[in-house]
């Protein structure tokens, strides 16, 4: 595909995209009791990689995606069945949540958990498998 | 005894994982999945013993049924369980001797894992939502195989297959919301528990929904027409899988429905599939009468023995139920193992048309007799397993006065004969047509493609010869699906179930 000769364009995704990600990250992490979680997130962090298709080019994304997103589908399809897994070793049944609490400064602690790990299994899926159909659409 | 449940889930995911990041390895790829197969059998086996001591549950992430999610293994699904385990490693020791370069290399071994995580994700759920995620699982995967290498045919079989079946999804899940809508719940046992306070004319509409539904993915009459189109198209290993395994998880999904579920009026539901099993037995027998292609044919034979299942189950007697338990069984081997062996013919001439196929016999002596163990088998002649399956569902036609459709059993097993006999008459005993052809493969076949038949084929002899245990567990199958109860029990357990006030 080639590159859209707009410079407006070009202007704004470098600022939006690097927005785009870290609310994603922000959707990622509030998902858990709130809207939001691996899936929505994983698809607000792959229009961050869809816009700079469109303004910089198929070969910018992939390179600044760094791993080919069928691997990120693999990745993330693991680390959700790992997480999963986990409950095994504390003798629960598959995709039991196990939490460790760290404590931070004074009485605030954050729990950790596997549910998380999980989500952000889905997260590097979403991405994967969205950006999988992209990049081939895009190369037409 | 929970973690045994959760295998046959887990190891399908990881190995199809694994195999995708192996995918450029062939060497590794075929050790990997003839190892992932053998494994999956013996956890298959080991949870049909577990299941003898009562109906193993698993509530997924702790989350107690009716909320959460839960896995059910009973005897009808562990035993199903068990020989699609058996059939798949046929089928994958017999792909490693058979796949070209590019199929495996474009991902042939974990799409052949991410189809059995969805197959035994349908036998093991214990709820229809997760029965319609594991259909669309299956489906994507069986979509994916039917058209990897994309020849012209098989993009066509592909667009027929996949069409069909995306209606099917969808008079599945609309059935699957208004269930919700009446009853505040999808999970089987607790379904099974509430339907008794719902409107049974409106359950009647949704019998009917989820029964076109599963009919299409079973390739009942009068909705078959796409299996037939589609399945002589892929690799012959892929044909065999999906022989074995597809259509008969929609028959999987028919008992376990019209046994759990709609029993509200069996003299309306359970006639009208009875009505249609006879007639997908006719046709099915009728349509291959008429082929002259060997994977064509015993596609056709597919069709009409999925008659036979359902007509066990639309009698509703234990006789009935046990009937359509041990023919399934039979069927699942016998089947697999034709279309195996139909790759071998196919591999000698080069192609599986009736009329360049011939003199067998003369070169492959011992192709031509072992073709004859799951031919007769499925046309029903002893002592093979095909004969007691056929006997037990005349007996229970019989016993249930269904005269007419046990009529139409007994002559579609002579047309089925008739069929099988005109294969091998053309393929192996006539003289070959032309003798200027050139053979496309005149030496001696690998270990990898003969090993698998021979061992589907010992299990249909041994089916038949010794075929008192599974005789004992089909019996045992059906007593349990017949009393939904102890499902209810095993499942809820302690939960409390009350009529929930839905739309209605």
């Amino acid at each position: 595909m080639t590159t859209l000769p707009s410079i407006i364009l070009r202007t704004a995704v470098r600022w939006i995209s690097p927005l785009l990600l870290l609310f994603s990250l922000f959707l990622l992490l509030r998902g858990h009791h709130e809207p939001g979680g691996g899936f929505s997130g994983g698809l607000i962090a792959s229009t961050a990689f869809a816009l700079f298709t469109f303004g910089h080019g198929l070969e910018t994304a992939r390179r600044i995606l760094r791993v080919s997103p069928p691997t990120l589908v693999v990745a993330g399809i693991t680390l959700a069945l790992v997480s999963g897994s986990l409950a095994f070793l504390a003798h629960k049944t598959f995709l039991t949540g196990l939490w460790i609490a760290i404590p931070l400064v004074g009485d605030t602690r954050v729990e950790l958990g596997t549910p998380l790990l999980f989500d952000v299994g889905v997260y590097l899926t979403v991405i994967g498998a969205t950006l999988t159909m992209l990049f081939e659409f895009a190369k037409e | 005894m929970e973690l045994l449940v959760t295998l046959p889930l887990l190891i399908p995911l990881a190995l199809s994982l694994a195999l995708f990041a192996a995918r450029r390895h062939r060497r590794a790829s075929r050790i990997i999945a003839i190892a992932g197969a053998t494994i999956l059998l013996t956890v298959a086996a080991a949870l049909l013993v577990v299941t003898h001591d009562g109906i193993q549950v698993v509530a997924i992430g702790e989350w107690p049924a009716p909320y959460g999610i839960v896995l059910v293994a009973d005897l009808f699904s562990a035993a199903i369980l068990l020989v699609c385990a058996l059939v798949s490693w046929a089928t994958i020791v017999y792909a490693t001797g058979w796949m070209d370069a590019e199929r495996e290399r474009t991902g042939f071994y974990p799409l052949v894992f991410a189809l059995l995580l969805g197959v035994n994700g349908a036998f093991l759920t214990g709820d229809l939502f997760n029965l319609y995620v594991w259909f669309e699982v299956m489906l994507m995967a069986s979509f994916v195989l039917l058209v990897l290498g994309t020849e012209k045919g098989q993009v066509e079989g592909g667009i027929k297959y996949v069409s069909l079946n995306l209606l099917a999804s969808t008079f599945f899940l609309s059935a699957t919301g208004i269930l919700y809508g009446i009853a505040g719940t999808l999970n089987f046992a607790h379904l099974s528990s509430v339907l008794a306070y719902v409107d049974p004319q409106i359950l009647n509409i949704v019998a009917v929904l989820l029964g076109i539904a599963f009919g299409i993915k079973a390739a009942v009459f009068p909705l078959f027409f796409w299996l037939p189109a589609s399945y002589h198209t892929p690799p012959v290993p892929v044909s065999a899988l999906f022989a074995g395994l597809l259509t008969k998880v929609g028959v999987y999904a028919l008992i376990r429905v019209f046994t759990l579920l709609f029993v509200h009026d069996p003299g309306w539901t359970h006639t009208l599939l009875l009505f249609c099993a006879a007639l997908t037995m006719l046709t099915g027998v009728l349509g291959a009468l008429a082929q002259h292609d060997v994977r064509r044919i015993l596609s056709f034979h597919i069709v009409s023995q999925i008659g036979y299942m359902i007509f066990g189950l639309a009698l509703y007697t234990p006789l009935g139920l046990a009937s359509s338990v041990f023919y399934l069984i039979h069927h699942i081997v016998v089947k697999t193992n034709l279309f195996l062996l139909s790759g071998l013919v196919e591999r000698t001439f080069g192609t599986g048309s009736l009329d360049r196929l011939g003199g067998l016999f003369r070169t492959h002596a011992w192709l031509g007799v072992l073709f004859l163990v799951p031919a007769f088998s499925l046309a029903g002649v002893p002592p093979l397993s095909g004969f007691l399956a056929k006997l037990l569902v005349i007996r229970a036609g019989l016993a249930a006065q269904a005269y007419l459709a046990t009529a139409v059993a007994v002559l579609v097993g002579l047309f089925t004969l008739l069929s099988m006999l005109k294969i091998w008459n053309e393929a192996f005993w006539k003289a070959r047509p032309d003798h200027s052809m050139i053979l496309h493969d005149t030496g001696r076949f690998p270990a990898r493609l003969v090993v698998p038949i021979v061992v589907l084929a010992s299990v249909t002899i041994l089916l038949g010869i010794a075929g008192e245990p599974l005789l004992a567990l089909s019996s045992r199958a059906a007593a349990q699906l017949l009393d939904p109860a102890a499902y209810q029990a095993a499942v809820l357990g302690t939960v409390t179930v009350q009529a929930i006030n839905g739309g209605v």
